[in-house]
This record gives C-alpha cells, sequence and structure tokens, in this order.
C-alpha cells in the first residue's frame, strides 16, 4: 500500500466529489421532485389519459437500466441531431430517473393525507390546488422524507455512473489517478468508497434531524 | 331561549357577533331544499328529500347510520353532489351588502343549482361560501398552530388582512376559553379543545350558515358537554344551524326543528318536544326508544 499515494489523492478525489457529486446530486434531486410532483398529479388525475400517461412514465424509468437511459441521453440523442454536453447530459438523466422514482413516493405520500384534510380546505374556501399546495403537500412531505432521503442517498451513488459520460466528478477522478497507478487501484477506489460512504452517512444523520423538525406537530 | 323564539329577535346578548345583514333577514329563507336524489354505486342514499333552513333557526337531522342524513348536510355546501332535485339559497350577504352578483347568480336574485344538469365549479363555490363546516373528526390542519388554522380561510381565502384575522381569531378563541392555546398545534389539545377550535374556524370564515356532522360522536363522553355548551350558545345569538346528531337532548334543548331521517326520506319532522313525547311514526318511535333505552 502506497500511503503517501493515497495521501495525496484524498484532496483531488474528495474535491472531485464536492465540485462533482453534490452539485450533479442536488441539481438532478430538485428537478426530479418537480418531475415527481408533476407525475404524481398525472397519475392522480381523474382523467384516464393523464393518469395513463404517468404510469407508462413511471414503468418505462423504473424498467430500464439507469446507465442505459445516461447512454441514450449522451451517446444515443446525437444521432437525431441532439447533442448535450456531459453535465447537462447527467443532469437530464439523473433528473428524469429520479422523476420516476419519487413520483411513486409523492403520490403514496399524498394518498396518506386523510380525505377530510381535503374536505376542511374546500369548506374553508379552498379551491382544489389551493388545498394541494397549502394542506396536503405539507402532510405529505412529512411523510415523504424517509422514503426520499433513500432516494437522495441512492443518488449520490448513482452519479458515479456520470464517470461514464465525461463527467468529471468524484469517481471519475479516482479513475484517472488509477490509470497512472496500476498497481494502487484497490487502494484508491477504497478511498474513493470511504469518501462515498462519508457522504452518505452525514447525509443519513441530515434526515434523521429533518424527520426529528417535521414531526414537532405530530402526537408520539 | 325557547324554540319559539328562533324567528324573534332576541335580546341584547352577544348577538352583536351576527352580521347586520343576517340578523335584519331573521326568519327569511336561507337554503330551499327539493327533491335531493344521490346514489353511490347501488346505494340509494337519498330518495327525495326537501327542506327549508330558515336564517337563525337551528335545524337538527337525526336517524339511524346509513339514513342519509351525513350526505344531506354534505349536500349543502357541496362536498356531496347529489344527483337530482334543487338546492336554492338567498342571495348572499356579501351580495347585499355591496350588490356583488354571485357567479352564478345576479345580484338579487337566489342562487339555484339544479343537480340533474351539471353543476359548474363557481356554483359550488358559491354554495360553499355561505357555510362553515364543523366536521365530526375535527380535520383541523395538523401542521398548523390553532391561530393558523383560523385565520387559513380568512388570510388566504377571504383576503382579510392579517392582523385583522389573528385579532378577530384571538377574540373568537377567547369566547371559547381557549386563547392562550393559540399556539398550540391540534395534537396538544384535548377532543373537546379541537372541537372548540374547529369551530372558531367556522366562525373566523363569517359564514352565514353553520353545519355541523356529528361534532360530538367522536369525543369521550366527559368531554361532549364542552363543545354542546358552545354549540348552544351560538344558537342562542341567532346563527343559523343545521346539526346531524345523535344528542337528543341537545336536539331537544335548541332545535327548532327536527328532521327523522330514514333509508333516504324524512319519515317525520317537527318539533322536538312535540316529536320526542309523541312521535307520530312507528318508525320515528323505535329510533328513538332504541336511542333512549338502549340497553332494552
Amino acid at each position: 500500500m502506497d500511503w503517501e499515494l493515497a495521501r495525496n489523492a484524498f484532496w483531488p478525489i474528495l474535491s472531485g466529489g464536492l465540485t462533482g457529486t453534490i452539485p450533479l446530486t442536488l441539481v438532478s434531486f430538485a428537478i426530479g421532485l418537480v418531475i415527481a410532483l408533476f407525475v404524481a398529479l398525472l397519475r392522480l388525475s381523474p382523467n384516464v389519459i393523464l393518469a395513463w400517461i404517468g404510469t407508462a412514465y413511471v414503468s418505462v424509468i423504473r424498467g430500464t437500466p439507469l446507465l442505459v437511459q445516461l447512454f441514450i441521453v449522451f451517446y444515443g440523442l446525437p444521432n437525431l441531431g441532439v447533442v448535450i454536453d456531459p453535465w447537462p447530459s447527467a443532469i437530464v438523466a439523473f433528473s428524469l430517473n429520479v422523476g420516476g422514482y419519487a413520483a411513486e413516493i409523492v403520490r403514496a405520500a399524498i394518498l396518506s393525507v386523510p380525505r377530510g384534510q381535503w374536505e376542511a380546505g374546500y369548506t374553508v374556501g379552498m379551491g382544489t390546488a389551493r388545498t394541494l399546495r397549502r394542506i396536503v403537500l405539507p402532510q405529505a412531505a412529512r411523510v415523504s422524507v424517509p422514503p426520499l432521503s433513500n432516494t437522495f442517498i441512492s443518488l449520490v451513488k448513482d452519479t458515479s455512473l456520470a464517470s461514464t459520460i465525461l463527467v468529471t466528478e468524484e469517481f471519475r477522478k479516482a479513475q484517472e489517478i488509477a490509470a497512472g497507478n496500476p498497481d494502487q487501484i484497490l487502494l484508491l477506489y477504497l478511498e474513493a468508497a470511504l469518501i462515498y460512504w462519508i457522504f452518505c452517512t452525514a447525509l443519513a444523520a441530515g434526515q434523521s434531524a429533518l424527520e426529528k423538525r417535521l414531526d414537532r406537530y405530530v402526537a408520539h | 331561549m325557547s324554540p319559539t323564539d328562533a324567528t324573534g329577535a332576541g335580546p341584547e346578548g352577544p348577538g352583536d357577533v351576527l352580521e347586520p345583514e343576517d340578523r335584519a333577514r331573521r326568519g327569511t329563507p336561507l337554503l330551499t331544499v327539493r327533491g335531493l336524489h344521490k346514489t353511490f354505486g347501488d346505494n340509494h342514499v337519498l330518495r327525495g328529500i326537501d327542506l327549508e333552513v330558515r336564517r337563525g333557526s337551528v335545524t337538527a337531522l337525526i336517524g339511524p347510520s346509513g339514513s342519509g342524513k351525513t350526505t344531506v348536510l354534505r349536500s349543502l355546501n357541496g362536498l356531496a353532489m347529489p344527483d337530482a332535485g334543487t338546492i336554492t339559497a338567498a342571495p348572499s350577504r356579501r351580495q347585499v351588502r355591496r350588490g356583488v352578483p354571485d357567479a352564478e347568480s345576479p345580484a338579487g336574485e337566489p342562487l339555484t343549482l339544479d343537480f340533474s344538469r351539471k353543476i359548474t365549479k363557481q356554483q359550488r363555490f358559491a354554495l360553499r361560501d355561505r357555510s362553515a363546516m364543523v366536521f365530526q373528526q375535527h380535520n383541523l390542519f395538523p401542521h398548523r398552530t390553532v391561530l393558523q388554522n383560523v385565520i387559513e380561510g380568512p388570510v388566504q381565502v377571504q383576503r382579510v388582512p392579517r392582523a385583522e384575522a389573528t385579532w378577530r381569531a384571538t377574540e373568537l378563541l377567547e369566547r371559547v376559553g381557549l386563547a392562550e392555546k393559540r399556539d398550540a398545534y391540534p395534537h396538544e389539545l384535548s377532543g373537546g379543545q379541537q372541537q372548540r377550535v374547529g369551530i372558531v374556524r367556522a366562525l373566523a370564515l363569517r359564514p352565514e350558515l353553520l353545519l355541523f356532522d356529528e361534532p360530538t360522536s367522536a369525543l369521550d363522553p366527559e368531554l361532549v358537554g364542552e363543545v354542546l355548551a358552545v354549540m348552544k350558545e351560538l344558537a342562542d345569538e341567532g346563527w343559523t344551524m343545521v346539526v346531524v346528531t345523535h344528542e337528543l337532548q341537545f336536539a331537544r334543548a335548541v332545535a327548532d326543528e327536527v328532521l327523522f331521517l330514514d333509508g333516504g326520506v324524512v319519515v317525520e319532522r317537527g318539533n322536538p318536544e312535540r316529536m320526542f313525547r309523541e312521535p307520530r311514526r312507528e318508525r320515528t318511535r323505535q329510533f328513538l326508544h332504541r336511542l333512549l333505552h338502549p340497553m332494552e
């Protein structure tokens, strides 16, 4: 084991995480949530066609590998004349992917809010949209924090796939260093794994704190 | 107040909480319901309900579960949509006050919803705008404090300035003895307190009509009294109320008219004193007997 190399590689790999993995995760997750809410509402729509579109979207996203989705966006679309840079490609693919998975979570969370809450919203004079926004979604948010956190943490790790479409994120940094040190690949990849683990552990702690905060108005 | 006073102007009392337009129109019809029918799947829950709600009156709907009483109540504010029949609502207070027409009825005319035709969203909102509802399961917003629950409708929907809504909400909470709970969350309150907040949330909307859907049925027995006391006070102040209830004592003390529903029809209606003493229909007699003597 070349500890000197490990020490020298630590900062480049970590900075790949800070400048690649983390922003990629945050942006994709934020956009993905918007997509998820939209798709969840499609699926809950009384309109059969809209509901079907939502269902089909979720089915396609969940039924195909993320790696394939990435490759379709980055390597496939240029055949149609649509050329997207690595970073935006990764964001598009990850957002669409998160949208599909989180849509089911958001849908279940909305359905978990009792019917009486909708009715209470209506009887104070609110319409469907306002009741959804002010009454139902805040309560659904609480229910969906644990499963959405899982999706988020998975995404942190899944962004390593972006290394395959030339995005310089944490794992690609590790690969680049490993390429020059073929006898230290194990060490460098373990080091990358350790940094992912630290990120995810910190996030899990953040998840608990958020759940506690959101639980403040619920009886125990 | 005896039931016969319902249409007369009460003594001074705390009646000033009523809006002047409502007070002036006391005794006139607020809602007129004709021939309501409603089917859920194979279940014909309403089979031709007629009902007239006069301003300042208290109407109690009683009957076994499945009799359709809750569906009637929910029809009055558009939470349930009947399949046939009409609901006619007198011109709203806002309309009278400012000459602002309802979306679906030009100023001065009553609003009529004919359920055999398509009801527009505007019609449903115009009907709902006149009433506020108190639910069996209070349905307070669990993520909002007591105060936030109460001002939600006034601030978000009616565009009342927040300071004014807060001031009024505090005053209403004071009246039901919950002013010091204004920053508590609903789960921190007892069932009776939750239901009193539910009533205040309804009052804060300044409705013309208060609807109560079995407001004490989900409460522990020792908490029922505090809620009924508030409701009685409102009735005494001259609020127009329609109450679905199993509390016969309350109905007798407060209601001007009782409707006994069974199988989706009004089996009997009339003054509670008379009906409870000498029901005219055998079905009414059986029901009252079972409610008063559950062990027999």
